[in-house]
């Protein structure tokens, strides 16, 4: 039996009903039709793939589709350009949104608080050398909060 | 062919751009592709190692809500899958693409099922019922060998799917005789899992009304796979299948091959006339994917009263799995016998390996392929050596190093390979001053006095990239050409559409290629558009691996780029009314030797290619060009490595506390993106060095199955590299290149272990097999504190 839920997704109100067992990740890609945000590792390191839609129900979400305003890239999305933080680009979704948190958590992250937050979303490309990089000059360059 | 060197853009660190599209989420992988009408598929697969298949009961399933289909090899019956590299004397066993009778290995698909969602699918997957007759499994390739173990194929005995030696045995022979001292090291080269972030994923979409099969598959070749498919197993005309592979989330190997499931997807499109859809789940990528590595080997070193190398003795077990991947019998022979010179001088090799099949997932390419396992094998027995010599690493490597080659002579070995180019001292020296050699030894002694237990590893490796001579490809089995190809296609107004046939899943063709373009022509790289991965639009390629994009398929563009210039010119000498040798063509102008007011630009000319009013008689318009780009020879990168290493002898922890490489890969087209991959190759060769093991139970059980088991390295785990290069450009490319993808990966797992191994040295630990986990490390180092 289907249940009706309604989220806010980068700004945009969205209405379905969704059958109970429907993960979030692929309601948000295959529902809502954002495919930015993937399934990579399928066994709950970065926590992406364990949520139901259902416990997102009246819930405000932010994708990687939401991050660039106006045309604009986000410090973070453009610290990964500038330091070449991404390869294959396919965890990058993930690596910016989680460095979103922990600038929002560390401002100002030294090396080792980096690499530790990001225990939970792998790269297969990068050695996670130039992550630590991008997100390091996102960090210097983040606008000063008000 | 013109010589390419660096010029405005080419040796600069262009910012990608491939990036924009990434990092805001607008990527189209595979598993983004939607079609009206589409399925999805789910796979039963084997829970069992072997097994005799009794039935299968699909009748419940086919009435799970949602359920439009249940196939299994009944039904499916087209070719087998085929395997592309034939050795002498092989034995290749029948690839089914649903298990038919038998079940070999655990997560073998025995039946697809399709349903209108995924869910749907896989509730059906989950209702059809397999009655299995459980057989005795074997999952240890050198197991597999013995009197008595169970037989996969009654076709195959002892489960030996070939013998294969490389150099000469009585020269080895008579080196060990006469040896002062002999090194042996029996070796364990771990089965590794590849897990490219994104999991394979393929879409198939027959068209009913034009009767072409469309494939979206996560593929570094797509054209491998079109013919592959279309000749072998679908039977259907090449013109009648499109494959595209779009933006693809990492290869390293796993994806050049062709697997069961996009076989099935593709055949159920066929039938339903909808599109299919399969993604794999990360559990399937453990399960299904071809895995890399898995030797077992016994090496032996003979050297001189001086230290000097006299002679290599090598035997191999290779596990290929319980059946023949697409290239496997390649990786364990020609990419591993022929490597075992290094960047040493080695009078005197011979190697012999036996593939074997066993009830385990089958074993391919995994970046490096062979190369890793030849070069932990060199470098593990020489730091042995080292020790048992009483002689530095370095220094016993520098003693016996091929003395420099850069004058276009190549150095050959005593298997098979004939160098490009080398000098290998610069490099070592340079990873030693990097890593502060003297002084970390120093520190590593006082340490020591402190109870703490600091190793330096050393690793001096040869690389072999850029396959190959197609000739000599074919020579040694290869069921394919391995050239390259281009096409360079220059619009009226002047911009330009580079095709190739090589594929780019985190490479950065998109940026590399347009640089050189760019140069090239002498045109902004914004007019620059790089087209790879479909089949429609390319010309005939054969894809991405063996670090050959640059070096074979950089070449066939610069070759593409000499025939444009070429027709450019007369172009040109027509409307300027001169010779064409009195023009000189730079920064995109045709200008007269002498009167640099006349001059062409290149849009007018690429214009007048295209109006065709004016242009030299008998000329046809257009302005195009395509090649075929077959290397004379492989390009031979090296380098030296260097880590640092502290071990926790309470709790067998290591942390690295600094890694330096320096490697030579040639002229290097953007610093940048070389950087990068030197990085992820280093990040996954320490991955197999201290973490990452396929572990099956005796009897084929996968226990590593989940990323709860199988511990991939992390950022939190790593340190940051210190990287740098010596430039010796390969002189058989016009590009001077010589491929940068898996020297990483190559270098880093000998140099940690050798690092892990010195830190250890004063307990009395000379060898431990990778992957050296606390576990295994504590437990070593705790028993030599019993004694």
């Amino acid at each position: 039996m289907n249940v009706p839920v309604t989220m806010t997704i980068n700004g945009q109100k969205y209405s379905h009903e969704v059958e109970p067992r429907l993960l979030l990740v692929h309601y948000i890609r295959e529902v809502v039709g954002l495919t930015g945000t993937h399934v990579g590792c399928d066994t709950s390191q970065c926590g992406a793939c364990t949520m139901f839609t259902v416990q997102a129900d009246g819930a405000k979400i932010t994708t990687i589709e939401g991050m660039a305003k106006n045309g604009e890239l986000h410090p973070i999305q453009q610290g990964f350009w500038e330091k070449h933080g991404l390869q294959c680009g396919f965890c990058t979704p993930g690596m910016i949104m989680t460095a979103a948190q922990i600038l929002e958590r560390h401002p100002k992250p030294t090396e080792e608080q980096i690499r530790h937050q990001l225990e939970g979303n792998l790269c297969r490309c990068t050695g996670y050398h130039n992550i630590v990089k991008a997100i390091q000059w996102a960090a210097e360059h983040m606008p000063a909060k008000k | 062919m013109a010589t390419v060197t660096e010029g405005r853009l080419f040796g600069k660190s262009i910012k990608r751009r491939e990036d924009p599209r990434f990092i805001t989420g607008r990527g189209t992988y595979v598993d983004d592709v939607k079609l009206p009408g589409m399925t999805y598929a789910a796979f039963v697969r084997s829970p069992h190692a072997h097994a005799r298949i009794k039935a299968i009961d699909a009748a419940r399933a086919r009435k799970v809500p949602g359920v439009i289909a249940v196939y299994t090899s009944q039904e499916i019956k087209v070719g087998g899958l085929p395997c592309g590299w034939m050795l002498p004397g092989i034995k290749v066993p029948t690839r089914p693409v649903l298990a038919q009778g038998k079940a070999r290995y655990v997560g073998e698909p025995v039946a697809i099922v399709i349903g209108e969602t995924p869910y749907a699918a896989k509730d059906g997957a989950e209702a059809v019922s397999v009655t299995y007759e459980a057989l005795q499994g074997v999952s240890d390739g050198k197991k597999a060998h013995q009197k008595g173990a169970p037989q996969l194929f009654d076709e195959i005995p002892s489960n030996e799917c070939f013998y294969w030696t490389i150099g000469d045995k009585a020269a080895a022979e008579a080196a060990f005789k006469s040896a002062a001292t002999v090194v042996s090291q029996p070796l364990l080269n771990q089965r590794l899992i590849p897990n490219a972030i994104e999991p394979r994923a393929c879409v198939a979409s027959h068209s009913p009304a034009t009767d072409e099969l469309t494939l979206w598959v996560t593929s570094q070749n797509p054209h491998v796979h079109r013919l592959l498919m279309a000749a072998f197993v679908l039977a259907i005309p090449e013109t009648k299948m499109r494959v595209i592979a779009p933006d693809v989330g990492g290869g390293f190997g796993s994806k050049i091959f062709v697997y069961n499931e996009e076989v099935a997807v593709s055949w159920a499109s066929r039938t339903l006339k909808r599109p299919v859809k399969w993604t794999a789940e990360r559990r399937e990528s453990f399960l299904n994917d071809a895995h890399g590595r898995d030797h077992v080997t016994e090496a032996e070193m003979a050297f001189s009263r001086e230290g000097t190398i006299t002679g290599l003795r090598v035997k191999t077990h290779a596990n290929l799995g319980a059946y023949l991947s697409t290239f496997a019998p390649l990786i364990p022979s020609y990419l591993y016998g022929p490597l075992l010179s290094g960047v040493y001088k080695i009078p005197a090799i011979f190697c012999e390996v036996w593939g074997m099949l066993s009830n385990t997932a089958p074993v391919d390419a995994y970046r490096g392929a062979g190369r890793p396992e030849a070069t932990f094998l060199l470098e593990r027995v020489m730091d042995r050596a080292a020790r048992q010599l009483r002689l530095d690493p370095a220094e016993l490597r520098r003693k016996n190093f091929i003395p420099a080659f850069t004058g276009g002579t190549p150095y050959q070995t005593p298997v098979a390979f004939a160098y490009d180019s080398g000098d290998y001292e610069p490099a070592l020296q340079r990873a030693l001053e990097l890593s502060g050699y003297e002084q970390v030894r120093r520190e590593q002694a006082a340490a020591r006095q402190k109870g703490r237990y600091l190793g330096i590893g050393v690793t001096t490796y040869i690389e072999a990239c850029g396959p190959a001579p197609s000739a000599v490809a074919g020579s040694l089995g290869a069921g394919a050409g391995l050239w390259e190809s281009g096409q360079v296609r220059v619009d009226p107004t002047g911009t330009v559409t580079v095709f190739t046939g090589s594929h780019s899943h985190g490479q950065g063709h998109e940026t590399t290629f347009a640089q050189i373009v760019a140069d090239e022509l002498g045109i902004p790289m914004e007019h620059i558009e790089v087209v790879h991965g479909d089949t429609a639009r390319i010309p005939f390629g054969m894809g991405t691996y063996g670090s050959r994009s640059a070096c074979v398929g950089g070449s066939a563009i610069v070759k593409c780029l000499d025939k444009i210039k070429e027709k450019g010119r007369k172009i040109a000498a027509h409307l300027l009314e001169a010779g064409e040798q009195d023009l000189v063509f730079q920064g995109g102008t045709w200008s007269v030797k002498g009167s640099p007011d006349k001059k062409k630009a290149w849009g007018e000319v690429a214009l007048m290619a295209y109006l065709a009013h004016n242009i030299p008689q008998g000329m046809e318009p257009g302005l195009e060009a395509t090649s075929f780009y077959d290397p004379v020879n492989f390009t031979f990168p090296f380098g030296a490595h260097v880590a640092v290493v502290e071990v926790d002898a309470e709790t067998g922890a290591v942390t690295i506390l600094k890694y330096v490489a320096v490697d030579d890969v040639g002229r290097v087209i953007n610093p940048m993106i070389v950087d990068g991959m030197v990085h992820g190759g280093i990040a996954q060769g320490v991955g197999q060095a201290l973490w990452e093991h396929g572990i099956y139970t005796d009897d084929g059980q996968l226990l590593s199955g989940t990323m709860m088991d199988y511990a991939m390295p992390k950022a939190d785990s790593l340190p940051s590299y210190v990287t740098d290069r010596t430039v010796t450009p390969s002189p058989i490319n016009p590009l001077g290149v010589k491929g940068a993808g898996e020297t990483g990966t190559i270098a880093s797992t000998p140099t940690i272990a050798n690092a892990v191994m010195d830190a250890l040295e004063p307990f009395g630990v000379r060898h431990l097999d990778m992957p050296l986990t606390p576990g295994k490390i504590w437990k070593a180092v705790a028993a030599t504190k019993k004694k």
